[in-house]
């Protein structure tokens, strides 16, 4: 069992072989999507952060831009900073360099304005393709597949149907020595006792309690019921009633393997086994936060249609509600049915979507990655701007 | 074959879980640990959304999966529409515990 993939420099398999035009900061946002808007093989990692914030986010900041820049997926690195932002664009390149890739910078003040950073953006990504262009796909076994999951827009059909499939995906990734990883901390509440028993070791388990405690309180600080935030106006119109139910529902399609750690949100993970990823619930961050920890694939299992990809990783929707299957045909890539009590569906379902998996590992593309759908981004702070 | 109507996770559970638009005045069967129950609803029930297998007083643990999903803020009757208008949260309420802000 095996699949297609890109060797890099530091031992890594990517699934895609991407030139990353990464912004450094909010203010180079233009400049970064013009140039991946003219070269082809090209994608734009914008986010809104980078600049006046206190120290924590700031670090945070620079510490998920270096784990996104080493992701397998992309081949190189063209770094793009406004000049002044509290973010360091030369740290960033140094970090990411040592995973061996090819890593460059441009600085919009110092070349002299946005046109002539649109051009030379463009000369340096073009040679970065080509350059990138002759790296061919070779056979890796199933221990090199690096997985995350998300839930969004979910609805009742999320915690019955998509996220055990999700689930039971993730339980054959781990058997077959991968890595799999799950966040969303927010949908732990009222379910964290469950993941705590998963836990590898008890300091495993404190970890988990640690960031359910952290999260809450967080929520808890503006002084109102987090309903309508958590769950989501959307989530309580497909049948969500509490942020306890949906998180029942949510922490599935992590598995049943054991949790063997607990990662703050931005960082690189590089063993093998099932993890967790502090992290909101929210897309723009999430998926920022599971591309920087190194998966190559992120699986998305969706009740009442989230659209979004990411720019760099794969993003594979999957729905088990009829009607978002009809009506939003054009952003589901798989199907997931009921499983049947006392049958081995959910089995199957699971290694329907392990083999679907491969499949986009080894080039298929997703229909998001096919419509360009997920170009904004956003990195995950807890300060204020300042 | 009958396409059932309605889902029950967790033989502890107290309500269930539509798999269609159910609506006032429709019985549902259920079985829940090899009883055979009728359960009228009293309330339209949405696609994806819950009803009441039993009654559930103010104040009351609402189980679904097994496990605790919130307390019932009213009492609730069986048959009866299970949603926000009668289940409050027990977390991320910082309306009780109060804010910083």
């Amino acid at each position: 069992m095996s699949f297609l993939g890109f060797h890099r420099p530091d031992g890594q398999v990517g699934i895609r072989n991407h030139i990353g035009i990464i912004s450094t900061v909010i203010c180079a946002n233009d400049v970064s999507l013009k140039i991946a808007q003219q070269i082809e093989g090209s994608v734009a990692f914008l986010h809104d952060q980078g600049c006046c914030q206190t120290p924590i986010d700031l670090n945070q900041v620079t510490k998920t831009l270096v784990n996104l820049g080493r992701n397998p997926n992309l081949a190189g690195v063209l770094l793009v900073s406004l000049g002044c932002e509290s973010v360091l664009i030369e740290e960033i390149r140094e970090k990411i360099a040592l995973s061996g890739k090819p890593v460059k910078t441009l600085g919009i003040q110092k070349i002299g304005g946005m046109l002539p950073a649109i051009a030379e953006g463009c000369r340096i990504a073009q040679e970065m393709v080509i350059e990138a262009s002759v790296i061919r796909r070779e056979t890796f076994d199933d221990s090199h597949l690096s997985i995350g999951v998300k839930c969004g827009a979910s609805d009742t059909t999320s915690g019955l149907i998509s996220n055990p499939a999700a689930g039971a995906a993730f339980d054959l990734i781990c058997d077959h020595g991968g890595t799999c990883v799950f966040g969303e901390t927010t949908e732990f509440l009222g379910a964290e006792h469950i993941l705590m028993r998963r836990a590898a070791s008890p300091q495993v388990a404190e970890k988990i309690q640690k960031i359910v405690t952290r999260m809450e309180k967080r929520a808890e600080m503006m002084g109102v019921d987090m309903r309508g935030g958590q769950p989501t106006t959307g989530n309580i119109k497909g049948g969500l009633t509490t942020i306890e139910e949906k998180s029942l529902g949510a922490i599935v399609k992590g598995g049943t393997r054991p949790i063997r750690d607990v990662y703050e949100y931005g960082d690189q993970i590089t063993e093998k086994g099932l993890f967790v990823m502090d992290s909101p619930g929210r897309e723009p961050e999430f998926l920022t936060g599971i591309a920087a920890t190194g998966v190559q694939l992120i699986i998305f299992s969706t009740g009442i249609g989230a659209p979004q990809g990411f720019p760099f990783v794969p993003v594979l929707k999957i729905s088990g509600n009829p009607q978002t299957q009809r009506c939003l045909a054009g952003h589901i890539d798989k199907v997931i049915e009921l499983p049947e009590k006392g049958t081995d569906s959910l089995a199957k379902a699971g290694q329907d979507l392990f083999e679907e998996i491969k499949a986009i590992a080894s080039g298929k593309k997703t229909k998001a990655e096919v419509l360009g759908y997920g170009q904004f981004s956003n990195i995950f702070t807890v300060g204020p701007v300042i | 074959m009958i396409k059932k109507k309605a889902i029950v996770i967790n033989s502890k559970d107290n309500v269930a879980t539509a798999l269609d638009d159910l609506k006032a005045g429709e019985v549902i069967q259920e079985e829940i640990n090899s009883i055979k129950k009728n359960i009228k609803l009293n309330q339209d029930v949405p696609f994806g959304h819950k009803f009441s297998l039993k009654e559930i007083p103010s104040g009351s643990p609402v189980i679904k999966y097994g496990e605790t999903i919130g307390t019932a803020s009213m009492a609730i009757k069986t048959g009866d529409y299970v949603h926000i208008h009668n289940v409050k949260s027990n977390r991320g309420r910082g309306d009780i515990k109060g804010g910083v802000l």
